[in-house]
């Protein structure tokens, strides 16, 4: 194995670039690393003006999405020898806004998460002297894939519908609301349909199912779409048949 | 419930058409395209198929099976343009030439099945 690999990076300063280029940085090239660990060595020994978000290093805090070779992946889970001998290409996340470098700006799937309300929804909270919500096992296998999420956006970086139709919820913010809806303490799903239903909600989705492919946490956001349009659908033929049950 | 959308029936129709195009076309071509052509299955001759055509029920099955089969072409269509071709600024005119395409498509159907003697 050669020990150096090339990287090449987006680097975009606005206000100073007028757009985004790559530079190119040789790095060592060890079967430990991962490409987290490559740019961190730019940032640490080459160059530190290179900026890029993460934290955990862990596969659990979902700030370290980045396109490797074309690809969205989370930069602290993908291994630089996969890619050997190079040249790797580190991209910020496709269909977002560019802060600089390698951040984007996620502001607007951070709207769109908010507005599908992923947070248990009681009409009325039980008074706490009545204990916990219990929950059986199968109840909560029911939408615990769902509740892997780590919000890490490579769905929307995906996501071909989403890069064409920026209204559109898009996968996670859709497979939250399932995980919520599914969830049996919830009383919330009348409130997200309303939200969800509407064109831009989830009927934008043509189940191409990259969102599926790329989520390092497996959680399929394209069956939770699907099953969402089928719930969807069975409401709109509930009160299509008895509209006087309508809310 | 508030609803904003006909996308359900539409989304309905698709899903039907595709569940009834996935399932029945290919019984339909083994049989009408290989097996009876091909001499694998002795096919039934001409007067006893038009007996069953005939039949309501036949008529019922084949109704479904064309319209429906219409719609899921329509709603993949339309958002085959709309994002393949990425011209849904048009999207009155690709919804009026996909449904209205299946809603022809259907009262052919009709017809056809109709005047069978």
């Amino acid at each position: 194995m050669a020990d150096t690999i090339t990287l090449e990076v987006t680097r975009y300063h606005p206000g100073r670039d007028k757009e985004p280029g790559l530079q190119t940085y040789g790095v060592p090239l060890r079967k430990e690393w991962v490409i987290l660990d490559a740019l961190n060595y730019v940032k640490d020994r080459l160059d530190g003006s290179l900026t890029f978000r993460w934290s955990c290093r862990m596969g659990v805090c979902g700030s370290c999405g980045m396109m490797v070779n074309g690809e969205p992946k989370l930069t602290c889970a993908t291994f630089l020898s996969d890619y050997a001998p190079g040249p790797v290409r580190v991209e910020p996340m496709k269909n977002f806004p560019i802060l600089r470098d390698l951040v984007v700006d996620p502001s607007d799937f951070l709207v769109k998460l908010t507005k599908s309300k992923p947070w248990l929804i009681r009409k009325e909270e039980r008074p706490l002297a009545e204990g916990e919500y219990l929950q059986t096992p199968e109840q909560l296998d029911t939408y615990k894939q769902f509740s892997m999420c780590i919000n890490c956006m490579l769905c929307y970086a995906a996501c071909p519908v989403y890069g064409l139709d920026p209204l559109f919820s898009g996968p996670a913010a859709i497979a939250l609301a399932q995980r919520y809806n599914m969830d049996s303490r919830d009383q919330g799903a009348d409130e997200r349909m309303d939200i969800l239903s509407q064109h831009d909600g989830i009927w934008g989705c043509t189940f191409v199912g990259d969102c599926t492919e790329v989520c390092p946490k497996n959680v399929d956001p394209a069956g939770a779409i699907q099953q969402y349009k089928l719930t969807a659908t069975r409401e709109w033929v509930k009160s299509f048949l008895m509209p006087w049950q309508g809310k | 419930m508030s609803k904003r959308s006909n996308e359900p029936f539409l989304w309905l129709l698709f899903s039907a058409g595709g569940v009834v195009a996935a399932m029945l076309i290919p019984i339909q071509l083994f049989l009408f395209g290989l097996a009876f052509p091909l001499g694998w299955l002795d096919g039934p001759g001409y007067q006893s198929l038009l007996e069953l055509v005939r039949h309501p029920l036949t008529r019922l099955y084949l109704f479904a099976l064309c319209t429906l089969s219409l719609f899921h072409f329509a709603h993949r269509f339309r958002y085959t343009l709309y994002d393949g071709l990425q011209i849904k600024h048009l999207n009155e005119l690709i919804n009026t030439f996909c449904y209205g395409g299946a809603i022809l498509g259907t009262a052919v159907t009709a017809y056809l099945l109709w005047i069978i003697p």
